[in-house]
């Protein structure tokens, strides 16, 4: 109470600065709606933190303990066999390795894929804020319209591309598909980022008879590190929770991780160890986690930007 | 800008731009052959009786013909009708009236959106898994309650067919919500603070404005989201497969999955295209109208 009194005290206090007559609300019918708002949000937030909660508590858990309780107790004995489990020895159809091949595997599709994507990306949206050309905006059209098309319509010609160029079924083949679909999001990015920059710096630029490249590395590049970096929050965590494109795109060999995840759980054979189940969730979610808890404001920027993809 | 090398003595238009065009070509290749030509082709090969291997034998609407007589086609779309309604409902309303709370000068702040926003980091398939065990009867939500004493209480909806697309509805909620809570706020924020003055002098009551004022004024951000929330209905998919494989029988299925099921693993090409082309039709029907009022009908395309 005291603490949302004095909350509400140093509210009124800053707004009578700029309003000059504030509103004709009593001060205790504004306490008792800060009780209601700050309940709602503390409900809400701990529905948001309760699948969070209840994973990490059965990913602590032996089998016979998960058979008997609650799955919102907490382990009475915590174990990190299930994590080992999940790490090194389930099975996923063929191999039984664990989602260590899987991490590895979306850890070689995600790194080129990001870097390919973004260079390309900046550089075809550098072209489009600065360079146009006649044509160019129509084929960017073309590009952003189909970024609402859905995947399913696109996949198999790609299959025959890829199959084409002998790629199909590889690493390789699902770094190009990401390029591609990153394609639209990422250019449209880059190009308000450069076409927001001072066009003073530009001409000038050229005046002195810095040409293309120059400009992009010696003038836009060391200018867009923010831009580069929500880019970049964008494709790691859309990339490393592709599903579709793993599963279409590669061999089990090469399946990225969320297929693992989604083999070793969903398999039909054997007994459902939800304890490795879960942690193997954990494990899969740990990266894009990790991405979102450290980058936090530069997070909600780039989904913000890039929320049309996926 | 572009009249720089106007002065050479070059007049070759194709020469002008040179290096922006270079530059351009992954952008021009994968729009022209990829999303122009690869949507075309799938459309032009779903009137072919293409099975194992795409064949240009066309055989008219016999595919489509096929495909609405499917009653797998059926469900999925009536999956996808209930899915789609509740969740742009759901997903506007909680995320605004989320926003709405954040929005009321709050301590925390950042904590609450952290812990709202999560989930959206984490793929379709973790969610979907995190949902299948929360709801799993044996052991979930259901046992708990009755544990509580109330046994005849059931809730195991990805176990019941009739109500199976709502458990699938839960976990997409859980995941999603947070975004159009940030793309609402972001939209709160946008708003001009003299507005909230003038309806608090003139002793309009909070919700009023809201409904009255505020939500008019955030047109363009509800126009926003309801395009990202809608192309992302069409594309569901990685849910239904982690959470339930599109069961119990077919009780939970959508039509990203019947197109790939068809395509990968039946084998008949020509119904998977047919069932692509349909849902290009479906995103066509939520873009043109929001092009349209997005640019006014004034471009001949957008």
């Amino acid at each position: 109470m005291v603490t949302s009194n004095g909350t509400l005290t140093a509210d009124a206090g800053a707004g009578r600065i700029t309003t000059g007559p504030s509103g004709r609300k009593p001060r205790r019918r504004l306490s008792r709606r800060n009780i209601i708002v700050y309940g709602t949000l503390i409900v809400v937030a701990l529905y948001y933190l309760l699948p969070l909660y209840v994973m990490i508590m059965t990913s602590l858990k032996g089998m016979p303990e998960i058979r008997v309780g609650n799955i919102f107790a907490p382990p009475l004995e915590i174990t990190f066999e299930p994590w080992v489990k999940a790490w090194a020895e389930a099975c996923t159809g063929l191999n039984c390795d664990g989602l260590s091949r899987g991490f590895w595997n979306s850890v070689r599709i995600t790194v080129p894929s990001t870097i390919i994507s973004i260079a390309v990306a900046s550089v075809n949206g550098y072209a489009l804020a600065n360079w146009r050309f006649k044509g160019a905006d129509l084929f960017f059209t073309i590009l952003i319209v189909g970024a609402f098309i859905p995947y399913q319509v696109m996949i198999y010609p790609i299959v025959i591309v890829l199959r084409e160029m002998g790629v199909y079924g590889t690493l390789t083949g699902l770094v190009i598909v990401h390029t591609i679909f990153g394609m639209p999001i990422l250019t449209l990015l880059f190009r308000n980022y450069f076409a927001g920059l001072p066009e003073e710096l530009f001409k000038a630029a050229r005046v002195d008879g810095a040409g293309f490249w120059t400009i992009y590395f010696k003038i836009m590049l060391p200018m867009s590190l923010p831009i580069f970096v929500v880019a970049m929050i964008l494709q790691v965590t859309g990339i490393w929770n592709d599903f579709l494109f793993g599963v279409v795109f590669t061999r089990p060999e090469y399946y990225p991780m969320t297929v693992q995840l989604n083999n070793i759980v969903n398999s039909v054979q054997g007994v459902k160890e939800y304890n490795v189940n879960m942690a193997a969730t954990i494990l899969t979610g740990a990266v894009p986690l990790v991405v979102y808890f450290v980058s936090g404001r530069l997070f909600v920027r780039g989904i913000a930007a890039g929320a049309v993809k996926g | 800008m572009t009249a720089l090398t106007r002065g050479s003595a070059r007049p070759n238009q194709w020469l002008r731009n040179l290096n922006a065009k270079i530059a351009s070509i992954p952008m021009i290749l994968t729009a022209v052959v990829i999303f122009l030509g690869g949507t075309m082709w799938t459309v032009v090969y779903s009137f072919t009786s293409s099975k194992l291997l795409p064949r240009l034998s066309f055989v008219g609407l016999d595919q489509y013909e096929r495909l609405w007589a499917a009653p797998r086609w059926i469900i999925s779309i009536q999956n996808l009708a209930v899915y789609g309604f509740f969740s742009l409902i759901f997903s506007l309303v909680i995320g605004f009236v989320l926003a709405a709370l954040m929005d009321q000068k709050i301590r925390f702040e950042n904590t609450f959106r952290t812990i709202m926003l999560y989930p959206f980091a984490l793929s379709f398939i973790v969610t979907g898994l995190v949902w299948q065990w929360l709801l799993n009867p044996q052991y979930g939500i259901q046992s708990i309650v009755r544990s509580l004493g109330w046994t005849s209480f059931s809730f195991d909806p990805l176990y019941d067919a009739d109500i199976v697309i709502y458990g699938i509805l839960i976990a997409a909620l859980w995941q999603g919500t947070g975004l159009v809570m940030c793309l609402m706020l972001a939209g709160l924020r946008g708003i001009d603070e003299d507005i909230w003055k003038a309806a608090r002098v003139d002793g309009i009551p909070m919700w009023k404005t809201y409904v009255l004022i505020i939500i008019p004024m955030m047109r363009g951000v509800f126009i926003t989201t309801l395009v990202i929330i809608a192309s992302g209905i069409v594309k569901v998919y990685d849910l239904v497969v982690a959470q339930t494989s599109g069961g119990p029988g077919i009780a939970s299925e959508v039509p990203a999955k019947y197109v790939y099921d068809y395509m990968f693993l039946a084998q008949n090409l020509g119904q998977g295209f047919a069932a692509s082309t349909m849902m290009l039709v479906t995103v066509a029907i939520i873009i043109v109208p929001w092009a349209y009022l997005e640019f006014g009908g004034g471009r001949k395309r957008g």
